[in-house]
């Protein structure tokens, strides 16, 4: 847990320093949300009803972009030899990653809770018994990404294999996610959804934890 | 020996495919309620069957038993290759063949129905497959991540297995057995039904075992492709 930690420290200082999430993420995240409204049309944009599922889209949106970032971090010139002369647990590497990319979606989606409210007339009161759900989607949005980062990295075309590898592995998830927030708007029960999401969220941290070690060998 | 085995694998392929498509087409009959369009039902499970279980669990094992060190081997990573086109072109006919079914019998082409959609979720995880390994030029480290990947796919796999019962779906669940082991289907139907998934799983193995001998014959024709670019260079360097 110590590398874990250390790893999620030297992320996150690199993302206070460079600004990219506050400047150039949520900006992108808030851009696809108004534009999905646009999309829909006043009428439709304005009814609750389809805030869930805009609201994941986008966050899928984001998350590919944020783990590229993660991604990219790690492919600095010396920043591999590094790793590999300190010795570091690869496990431990990969849940710093994981950890670090959890933080910065939870920020993210935070704001962008936010601006279903605002744009997309959901409740606050909703938006509050969603977020829970929110909160363990993101992070096995996280952990699935990381694994998919490094999987992609390397390689060429990385940029475009990224969704390509992911999205499939994102799509229940998004599913999950969105019957979950939909089911907080209506005032039902949301059990069935946290649950798929919390197998998802264990099962890939086991397979990050297990074989992260694996990619970054190769 | 070695070449009467898959000379009796390809007859007994062909062999069964025909007499599938001669009960499914001339001998079975029509469906009380579905009429001819039950004859698709004949080969469209057995080719999910393939699609789904046989083959990705072919790749998903294979790519286990390459990142095992000790069983650790290029022929397992070929394998898993293999294995994994043939999937996707199995799992492409499995939503064709259901396409075309479900055209007349719900009135569309696609329906957003949790077996169908978990399916072509498959489908792309499988392309997602072939994409990671074109992007890799290092064997090694081709066969390891597409190893990992395949493994991490396979997660998905009990979310197409188990979605009719998860959810409400179009899509029938079990038909020919219940839970209580009952048959549902009877007669040359049942027959024909069950048959064809040894035709198919026969057509796989055959498939196979002949893509894998054209790797095998690619990957040498590139080495010697090499070989004869450095000789041409060397060849080159000597006449300056």
């Amino acid at each position: 847990m110590r590398t874990a930690w250390l790893v999620a420290q030297k992320d996150l200082r690199i993302e206070m320093r460079s600004r990219v999430l506050l400047w150039q993420v949520v900006p992108f995240g808030a851009m696809a949300l108004l534009l999905c409204g646009l999309a829909l049309g006043p009428t439709r944009a304005g009814h609750s009803s389809v805030a869930p599922g805009l609201f994941y889209v986008v966050m899928l949106l984001v998350a590919l972009l944020m783990i590229n970032r993660s991604r990219a971090i790690e492919e600095r010139p010396g920043t591999k030899a590094s790793v590999a002369t300190l010795g570091l647990d690869p496990a431990g590497v990969f849940i710093g990653k994981a950890l670090a990319l959890v933080i910065e979606l939870l920020m993210t989606g935070a704001v962008l809770l936010a601006g279903t409210v605002v744009a997309l007339h959901v409740s606050a009161h909703a938006a509050l018994v969603a977020s829970p759900s929110v909160a363990v989607v993101l992070g096995a949005l996280a952990v699935a990404g990381t694994l998919y980062g490094a999987l992609t990295g390397g390689g060429t075309g990385t940029a475009t294999l990224l969704p390509v590898l992911s999205l499939p592995a994102f799509a229940p998830l998004l599913i999950a996610g969105e019957r979950a927030f939909s089911a907080a708007v209506t005032g039902q029960s949301t059990w069935q959804w946290w649950l798929i999401s919390l197998v998802a969220l264990v099962v890939y941290t086991a397979l990050g934890i297990l074989l992260y070690g694996v990619v970054e060998e190769s | 020996m070695k070449k009467l085995a898959p000379r009796l694998l390809g007859s007994f392929t062909l062999l069964s495919l025909a007499l599938v498509v001669w009960l499914g087409l001339f001998v079975t009959p029509k469906d009380q309620v579905q009429g001819d369009l039950v004859r698709l039902l004949y080969i469209h499970p057995a080719i999910a069957w393939v699609a789904l279980y046989v083959s990705f669990g072919t790749a998903v094992i294979a790519s286990g038993l390459y990142l095992w060190p000790r069983s650790r081997s290029m022929t397992m990573d070929r394998v898993a290759h293999c294995a994994m086109e043939i999937s996707v072109i199995f799992i492409a006919l499995t939503l064709i063949t259901g396409s075309i079914w479900g055209r007349p019998t719900w009135g569309v082409w696609w329906a957003w129905d949790a077996r169908l959609t978990t399916t072509a979720i498959m489908g792309v995880f499988e392309v997602g497959y072939l994409a990671l390994r074109r992007a890799n030029d290092d064997p090694v480290q081709r066969a390891r991540r597409s190893g990992v990947y395949a493994i991490v796919a396979a997660a998905n796999l009990p979310l197409v297995h188990f979605s009719v019962n998860w959810w409400r779906t179009l899509h029938q669940g079990a038909t020919v057995l219940v839970q209580n082991g009952n048959l549902l289907v009877h007669g040359l139907m049942l027959f024909d039904t069950l048959y064809s998934f040894v035709a198919f799983t026969a057509l796989f193995f055959w498939l196979l075992r002949a893509r894998y001998r054209l790797e095998l014959a690619r990957e040498s024709g590139a080495s010697a492709a090499l070989e004869n670019r450095l000789a041409e260079r060397r060849a080159e360097g000597g006449q300056k």
